[in-house]
This record gives C-alpha cells, sequence and structure tokens, in this order.
C-alpha cells in the first residue's frame, strides 16, 4: 500500500498526514508542481492553507498540476482523502459536492468532536459504519453548504458519510455534515482531522481506523494482506 | 479595459462577518442598520471582455454560493 500526501505551499498538516499513512503502508509527500502521482494506490490532499487560502480556501489549490493528476487518479477510480483544507479544495474542484462556508459564529473553533459514521461507501470508511468516532477539528470555515434539494439527493445516494454527534456540530454545517463522499464513493472529504487521532498520547486512536480500513480495503483489492 | 467584479454571497446563505459587523454597529452608536451583507470586489485589467464571465465562474467567485456582477469601466 504506497499512499502519496499532497503538499502546497501553505500546507501545514502534510507531515502529520504522512505519519499517519505510514502506520498502514508506505507514504510519500508529491509537491504540489508534480504532475505525476507516480505508483500511489491512495492519496491525502491535507489541511492547510494552500496557497495562503487567498480568494477563497481551496481556490487556487485546486489549479495546481498535482491537483490536475489526482482529479485523473479520481476519476479513474483511486481512493481520495480530503482533510479540511483538503476537503475544501475537492469542493472547489467539483470532485466533491458542495461548499465550506466560514463558521456560523465565524469564530475559529479546535475541539475534540464526535462523529457517527453514517455510510460506509467510502473504502476510508469500509466496515465502521454505525460507529462513533473522536477526531479533533481546527477550522474557521467548516460549514456545509449545499442547497436543500442536493441535500436530499445527498442524503438519498449515501453519499453523506460522517456526520457530527449532537450538540457537537461547532461551525454550524447543513444537516451536521461533516463528511461527503462522491456519488461513487472512492472520494471523501471531512472537516475533521483524522490524521491527529492515530497516538494515545493525543487522546483518540479513532482517526487511524480510517487510514486502516483503506489499507485493507486496498490490500484485499490487490489480492495480498494490507 | 479596466473592470471591476463585484461578488457577494447569495441570498438567503448566512454571512456571519456582515452579522458580526451589524452587532458592532450599535455600540459604535450607529442604530438603524441591518442586513449587512460583506463580500469582495475584484479590479482588473483585461485585453478583451468576453473570458470575463466564464473567469468569473471558475475562479473568482463560487457560483454555489456567490453571486457576481461585472463591470466595464
Amino acid at each position: 500500500m504506497i499512499w502519496g500526501v499532497l503538499q502546497f505551499p501553505g500546507s501545514c498538516d502534510d507531515r502529520d498526514a504522512l505519519a499517519a499513512c505510514s502506520l498502514t503502508g508506505e507514504a510519500r509527500l508529491i509537491w504540489h508542481a508534480e504532475r505525476d502521482l507516480g505508483d500511489v494506490d491512495a492519496v491525502v490532499v491535507p489541511g492547510g492553507f494552500s496557497y495562503g487560502d487567498y480568494l477563497r480556501a481551496g481556490a487556487i489549490a485546486r489549479f495546481s498540476e498535482s491537483m490536475e493528476a489526482v482529479a485523473e487518479f479520481a476519476r479513474s477510480g483511486g481512493p481520495v482523502l480530503g482533510i479540511c483544507n483538503g476537503f475544501q479544495v475537492l469542493c472547489e474542484s467539483g470532485l466533491l459536492p458542495g461548499a465550506l462556508l466560514p463558521n456560523a459564529e465565524i469564530r475559529f473553533v479546535c475541539r475534540q468532536v464526535q462523529l457517527a459514521v453514517e455510510s460506509a461507501g467510502s473504502p476510508f470508511l469500509r466496515g465502521l459504519e454505525g460507529q462513533a468516532l473522536s477526531i479533533p477539528i481546527k477550522h474557521q470555515s467548516g460549514r456545509f453548504y449545499a442547497p436543500a434539494s442536493q441535500l436530499d439527493e445527498l442524503e438519498a445516494n449515501g453519499q453523506v458519510a460522517l456526520r457530527y454527534a449532537v450538540i457537537h456540530n461547532l461551525n454550524g454545517s447543513a444537516r451536521d455534515i461533516a463528511g461527503v463522499t462522491n456519488p461513487e464513493g472512492n472520494v471523501l472529504g471531512l472537516m475533521p482531522h483524522p490524521e491527529h487521532a492515530v497516538d494515545p498520547l493525543t487522546g483518540s486512536v479513532d482517526g487511524l481506523k480510517m487510514f486502516a480500513a483503506a489499507a485493507e480495503a486496498m490490500g484485499a483489492k490487490a489480492g495480498v494482506g494490507a | 479595459m479596466k473592470a471591476r467584479v463585484l461578488i457577494r454571497p447569495k441570498e438567503g446563505i448566512l454571512d456571519p462577518q456582515g452579522k458580526a459587523v451589524e452587532r458592532a454597529l450599535p455600540a459604535l452608536g450607529f442604530d438603524g442598520v441591518e442586513h449587512v451583507r460583506i463580500g469582495r470586489l475584484v479590479e482588473l485589467e483585461a485585453d478583451s471582455a468576453d473570458e470575463l464571465p466564464a473567469l468569473c465562474e471558475k475562479l473568482l467567485a463560487n457560483p454555489l454560493i456567490e453571486d457576481f456582477e461585472i463591470e466595464l469601466l
């Protein structure tokens, strides 16, 4: 299992994502100007402030060469995980539905939150359906938004992958949505940071379950153990 | 040619920046101000106006959450 972690100017969670991925396979960084992802099996678009978040969070990063490669990778069914700023980038690039708006209370929030896994259609959530995960959030623009008709569609298609538990929706996201997938399920974006929840030292290892789930799904696909 | 692009949050979308400004005004003695909405103004110079709408839809604005108006100067 080989993970590729994108790195934009302004990324700040790329190293943690790399460390998290390394726990379930080999992991390497992919600089934003690289057009070729190489032989990676899965891609993480990490958190941070890509290109300074100028204009809108994620708006500029979507035009980077590495994102062109990720779009092709995603279209061919490759697993892609967008975390926080990475989620914003995937929404801006049209690989995921919706948009992330400034938090309803405008403040930056940094808290451990409880999430419910709503749909296990994504390889990153395989086998985790119905589970509660404790994972931190830290963002100022994490309010998931889509028009009501599109939200209905997402729910009907099983694309709502993760929801904040009651009273844990601290950014005002529509219908408590914390993470969504594309219709095929191979692309998942979420505001919480699973890469910060992989070691008991920081209070929870629930994030590691997501990386392990993907590694297992990819291993099974390749016909070898994870 | 010069152009100005005015970008604002779509009607019905909560604009927390506008709300924060609105709430701050009475403390400064400015009463009776409501529905404050905050957007962005982009000034640019282009060889032609033809590409401006596409440029706005692709980059300057996110059409899902923002409306834009182009003003040629």
